[in-house]
């Protein structure tokens, strides 16, 4: 048995997306994008142009969920395939688009160069339970522009794992798009097998802005799959109750659903989001707040019910540095998300409200990870009954390790957490240097760069990504890139 | 010809029944016991016990491999004394007096034989004296203690001062394990060494003979 959480009554669920549908239909969904607002017209959905509102009633809403696939599957930079994004089925990303870096020599958080984000690309190729790379970190030492195609670039050139990233702007997409062409050889390839997950972030309350409308359509045209981070906060932009915030959760959520299906029905989607109560003592969106933490499992049975795969912002802290409370709120949202089965689960490695990436948090977080994924595979009986001769063999070798059952079975069963994870007794561990979770973190950082590998990406389209990174480089003032001094 | 690479690779795998059959032809090949011993078995324990360390196998893959190693010492344990190879060096070991909790010292007990030494287990419950003398009566050269329970750990002492008293400081070295004993106890009760786990008893053990 799959265990299992669930927040909502099958009642509840229908009342709050019954709420959702019916807003999107009376109050309507605000769109600063006149393309898209045409799009909805022509599929007849009512619009007013003068407040840039549509008003998409329960057809078109139905259509586009029908039109929306049940999951999707991605693969990575060589083809193969590392997602199977249905089901209850888990995979752990990164967060995303952190501002800063959290430098381990000062301890203290700066903005993050190219030597970083490679430095992060390199250590997540190594570490088996991020099943993607994210495009968790904002270079700083590039144009603003071209910040956010730098990293795909990036992140395409060193590790092979399929990216969950963001455009910044209408324009970016073109490049963003055009490097994953190039890495699968054409359009077609690219449909057949998605390399990358856009994240697009309807602006709450009810909105979308122009660049991350257009997102989402550009996206659809391309079959790159998307998903959508509504961001609810609670008792500011969104009402106080979580069950209020579900239901704008909901409506955003679902306008993103009709705006690309309209575009290209079939386009993969993920249900996804960020929401968060607001802190009303220091004026922060907690993305460790347990209730950031029953809201994004809540959407996830919303999106379960309505056929869709699903997506959070949940195994992540906003503690300052690679302390306990890093690691509860890291810990707590990744075993709520694996045992809600939220498909794509973002946020190892990242702390203060999504802003700062600690590459050792990474690492401590990618046990986190491999810890919540041995506990969904849950209990099952291996070769144990009848019980009575393994207990014989127990009983006459008066141990168990060196039986057949045990070699048989220790590795599925017992998940055997790096040295990040401290299980010397007292005498081992002060004996091996008494070390800090910080500094065991920092060693294991060093060891897994000095065990990074190029990946199989063939030289020419090497050769072809840098062309055309340096051409958008130069495209805003930058004659060379950073990338090159390394 | 058996090669002794090929009794090692047998051993890190743990195949018992390849290791009987490969020393066997070694034997039958004129090799060496002592060679068949520290170049094929040791070699190959050694090569578990540093995968081990790197956490690239684990207590399972160490038993098995020891299991192996002593199919291979069976055959060749005649021969050995035939030779007059010395014992890599004789243990006895056991926990002390007023505790019967023995999961740690069977372990201890299974990684020493497995790293080639002779261990003579005296089980639990073991009165001081009765360490001492088993250790005079087979010309053992270490006592290893074990104990779980802070009330028994005086014991050790006890167990440190008959060597003494014997005369034996020197020649018969002492070490202590378990989980609430630490180096700093083993120091305060004059023991020669003390090992935090099973692994690191039998890198002690190295340490004290070769020291001796």
């Amino acid at each position: 048995m799959r265990p299992t959480v669930r927040f909502l009554s099958n009642q509840l669920l229908e009342d709050i997306v019954g709420e959702a549908r019916s807003l999107l239909e009376k109050l309507g969904i605000e769109i600063h994008n006149p393309g898209i607002l045409d799009m909805l017209g022509d599929h007849g959905a009512k619009i007013d142009r003068d407040k840039k509102r549509a008003f998409p009633g329960g057809e078109i809403i139905d259509k586009a969920l029908e039109a929306a696939p049940s999951g999707f599957r991605l693969y990575d930079v060589e083809g193969g395939e590392t997602h199977d994004l249905s089901g209850h089925n888990v995979h752990f990303t990164p967060g995303s688009a952190a501002i800063n870096v959290l430098d381990y020599e000062t301890g203290g958080s700066r903005r993050p160069t190219t030597e970083d984000y490679v430095r992060y690309v390199k250590v997540v190729s190594r570490l088996p339970h991020l099943s993607s790379q994210s495009t968790a970190l904002v270079p700083a030492d590039v144009h603003q522009n071209i910040s956010d195609s730098y990293r795909l670039f990036l992140s395409l050139m060193y590790c092979s794992k399929p990216v969950v990233t963001g455009a910044f702007t209408i324009d970016a997409f073109n490049i963003m798009k055009d490097l994953q062409i190039a890495v699968r050889g054409s359009e077609e390839a690219l449909k057949a097998k998605p390399l990358t997950v856009f994240s697009c972030c309807p602006t709450a309350p009810l909105k979308w802005s122009d660049v991350t409308s257009q997102n989402v359509v550009d996206c659809a045209k391309y079959s790159i799959p998307v998903e959508y981070i509504s961001m609810p906060l609670s008792g500011f932009v969104a009402p106080i109750t979580l069950v209020g915030s579900l239901v704008q959760h909901t409506a955003e959520t679902l306008s993103g659903i009709v705006i690309s299906q309209l575009t290209n029905p079939g386009t993969p989607v993920l249900y996804g989001g960020s929401p968060a109560p607001f802190d009303v003592r220091y004026e922060t969106t907690p993305m460790g707040a347990v209730e950031t933490m029953m809201i994004d499992c809540a959407y996830n049975e919303i999106g379960k019910h309505l056929g869709l795969p699903t997506q959070a912002y949940i195994a992540l802290s906003d503690a300052k540095l690679l302390d306990a409370q890093a690691g509860v709120e890291s810990s707590m949202g990744a075993t709520l998300a694996a045992l809600a089965g939220i498909n794509n689960v973002s946020g190892p490695g990242m702390l203060d409200f999504e802003s700062c990436l600690s590459i050792e948090k990474l690492v401590l977080d990618n046990e986190i990870c491999g810890m919540v994924l041995r506990m969904i595979e849950g209990i099952e009986p291996r070769e144990d009954f009848p019980a009575q001769p393994r207990f014989e063999e127990l009983l006459a070798d008066h141990h168990l390790l060196i039986s057949k059952h045990t070699r048989r079975y220790l590795r599925d069963e017992h998940y055997i957490p790096g040295p990040v994870v401290d299980r010397a007794n007292h005498s081992r561990w002060l004996e091996e240097g008494g070390r800090t979770l910080g500094e065991r973190a920092h060693a294991e950082v060093e060891r897994l760069l000095g065990e990074h590998e190029p990946t199989a990406l063939p030289g020419d389209v090497r050769k072809d990504l840098t062309e055309r990174m340096s051409v958008e480089a130069r495209r805003h003032g930058m004659t060379s890139l950073p990338h090159e001094n390394l | 010809m058996a090669g002794l690479a090929e009794i090692s690779e047998a051993v890190i795998r743990g195949d018992d029944e390849q290791v009987d059959r490969l020393t066997k032809q070694a034997i039958a090949d004129e090799i060496s016991a002592k060679n068949i011993l520290d170049d094929g078995l040791i070699a190959g324990m050694g090569t578990v016990g540093e995968r081990f360390k790197a956490h690239e196998i684990f207590l399972p893959d160490v038993l098995m491999a020891a299991k192996a190693m002593y199919a291979g010492m069976d055959n060749l344990r005649p021969l050995l004394i035939k030779e007059g190879v010395p014992s890599l060096g004789k243990i006895v070991i056991g926990t002390v007096q007023g505790d019967l909790h023995d999961i740690g010292k069977n372990l201890v007990a299974i990684m020493l034989k497995g790293a080639g030494f002779d261990v003579i287990d005296l089980g639990n419950d073991v009165a001081p004296e009765s360490f001492v003398e088993t250790a005079k009566e087979h010309g053992a050269s270490i006592i290893g203690m074990s104990a779980l329970l802070t009330t028994t750990m005086p014991v050790m002492k006890s167990v440190v001062e008959c060597v003494e008293k014997e005369g034996l400081a020197g020649k018969v070295r002492t070490i202590v394990g378990g989980a609430p004993v630490s180096k700093d106890f083993a120091a305060q009760i004059g023991a020669d060494a003390y090992g935090f786990d099973a692994a690191n008893a039998v890198d002690r053990v190295k340490c004290l003979i070769s020291e001796n």
